[in-house]
């Protein structure tokens, strides 16, 4: 028997119509009515997302700092005081990626993880090892009350502040990757598209109220389809897809991420620093007709390579993804990709494609 | 009305609709689009082709996956339609004048086995539980 979970946003996605999906065991929307609509919706002025799904885990307790700084491959010291984010991977011990996330530091010896749906279970399991591993004893606490909805787009700020009045004065002049708490409410200048925007957590009983505040403010609600379109041309990477546990993130371009050369010593450390390099994770701007898809090969001067992500990217009104290639394939260069039997060309750029409504790629056909 | 009663279907999802001048134009149904979601390329056969009942001859992508078009009839293709080129979203915009490409048939006698808008509904209802 397979149980699908739901979100407290189930009955509101139907009412609108929604196409729903199934999104590694929960249901949830995939659009409602055009992904294309709902991607240039966020592109241009505000969508919301009920990201629910994905899983937060508090941290509250004597050495979660230091835990926090073993357990991840970026440096929760960076945070220095409450009320910043860092995005990180975890890494298993021989080097490779268990999941991405976000830490945010909420005060004194507490601390929140949002970790992807699909690995929450495997996290806290290995979250759980990991602090008997070092005998500790802080509290870990999966918040299954919680809900998310991500406001995103040029003008989600201003209308997260309509509908939600009582975060303004908190959360009007946060910074990217800052987070503010206003009673039961955490607020963070953080999300998955390219665009400005907040990420909402909040008792799950009150999310539809404030999603039906959003969408009468003219927050457009948008599905898992724009969701990825839209990460994609920000390039940011999806896990599962575009890295995953058998996979180093200095070869899913989170090089940015792992912070190599201090002398703290994290889980997949030992690893990754006895690991030769020979891929990258980049992207590619398809220059022929079609669409490229997750898994087709390509063909670089230097060895092949595979599609982690691809699509039809809407604001650019043409195919692009992001593929494992050689290290050596430099960008501008041009490779083949085998679409549907055919090979087909493709520019290799680096990401992003598309951040905050601007393309800031270029390519000659 | 989403399965017009004056086209003939596939169980792949196309309709057939049959021409004065003894062609038949194909496209695919509501239910496909709908399935699809917003369609972003289309590829048509080169007129002059000739296909089998059933082959491969043309593929639609949209947001979400890729969709192969199969010939409903032999024939000979003598049209594609131009305009889904530069304007593939007609295909959601309105999927029964947004036709892909016209067959002269080679035997008419398979048109006979192509099915009814009752029977195609049966089978597009079925799809979607």
């Amino acid at each position: 028997m397979k149980l699908i979970k739901t979100t407290s946003l189930n009955a509101a996605h139907r009412a609108l119509g929604a196409k729903m999906v199934d999104f590694s065991g929960w249901d949830m929307p995939l659009h409602y009515g055009s992904q294309l609509e709902e991607h240039r919706s966020v592109r241009r002025d505000a969508g919301m997302f009920d990201v629910s799904h994905m899983q937060v885990i508090d941290l509250r307790g004597a050495g979660v700092r230091d835990f926090l700084r073993r357990l991840l491959a970026n440096d929760v010291a960076k945070l220095g005081r409450p009320g910043k984010a860092l995005y990180s991977c975890m890494l298993n011990d021989t080097g490779d990626v268990l999941d991405d996330l976000i830490v945010y530091y909420l005060s004194g010896d507490w601390f929140r993880l949002v970790v992807n749906a699909g690995t929450a279970d495997k996290d806290m399991a290995w979250i759980a090892a990991q602090r008997d591993r070092f005998a500790l004893r802080f509290d870990l606490e999966p918040r299954r009350d919680l809900a998310i909805i991500a406001v995103q787009g040029p003008r989600a700020r201003e209308k997260t502040w309509r509908a939600l009045p009582q975060v303004r004065a908190r959360s009007e002049s946060l910074g990217y990757f800052h987070v503010a708490q206003e009673a039961d409410i955490m607020l963070a200048r953080t999300g998955y598209t390219g665009e400005d925007g907040f990420e909402v957590i909040l008792p799950a009983e009150h999310a539809e109220q404030l999603w039906q505040a959003l969408h009468c403010h003219g927050v457009a609600p948008t599905g898992l389809g724009a969701r990825d379109t839209l990460r994609l041309e920000a390039g940011l990477n999806l896990y599962g897809q575009d890295m995953d546990e058998t996979v180093s993130p200095l070869e899913s371009a989170l090089a940015w991420t792992v912070a190599l050369t201090e002398a703290r010593d994290f889980i997949g450390k030992a690893a990754l620093l006895q690991k030769a390099v020979t891929r990258q994770l980049t992207g590619l701007v398809l220059l022929d007709k079609g669409v490229m898809r997750s898994h087709q090969h390509v063909r670089c001067g230097d060895g092949d390579g595979v599609i982690t992500s691809g699509g039809f990217a809407p604001t650019l009104n043409r195919s692009i993804a992001l593929a494992r290639i050689p290290k050596a394939v430099a960008n501008g260069g041009t490779v083949e990709v085998e679409v549907r039997d055919k090979w087909l060309r493709a520019e290799v750029v680096k990401p992003p494609f598309v951040r905050n409504g601007k393309v800031l790629i270029s390519v000659e056909c | 009305m989403t399965t017009p009663d004056n086209l003939k279907y596939t169980e792949s999802h196309e309709w057939i609709k049959q021409e004065s001048d003894g062609t038949v134009t194909v496209g695919i149904t509501f239910h496909a689009q709908s399935q699809l979601g917003d369609v972003v390329f289309v590829e048509t056969p080169a007129a002059g082709r000739t296909v089998k009942q059933g082959e491969e001859c043309g593929v639609i992508e949209s947001v979400k996956a890729a969709a192969d078009i199969y010939a409903p009839l032999s024939g000979e293709i003598v049209a594609a339609n131009p305009e889904l080129v530069d304007a593939p979203e007609k295909i959601n915009q309105d999927p029964y004048s947004a036709w892909m490409f016209r067959i002269k048939p080679g035997n008419p006698a398979e048109l006979a086995g192509l099915l009814d808008a009752a029977a195609y509904q049966k089978i597009a209802d079925a799809d979607k539980h």
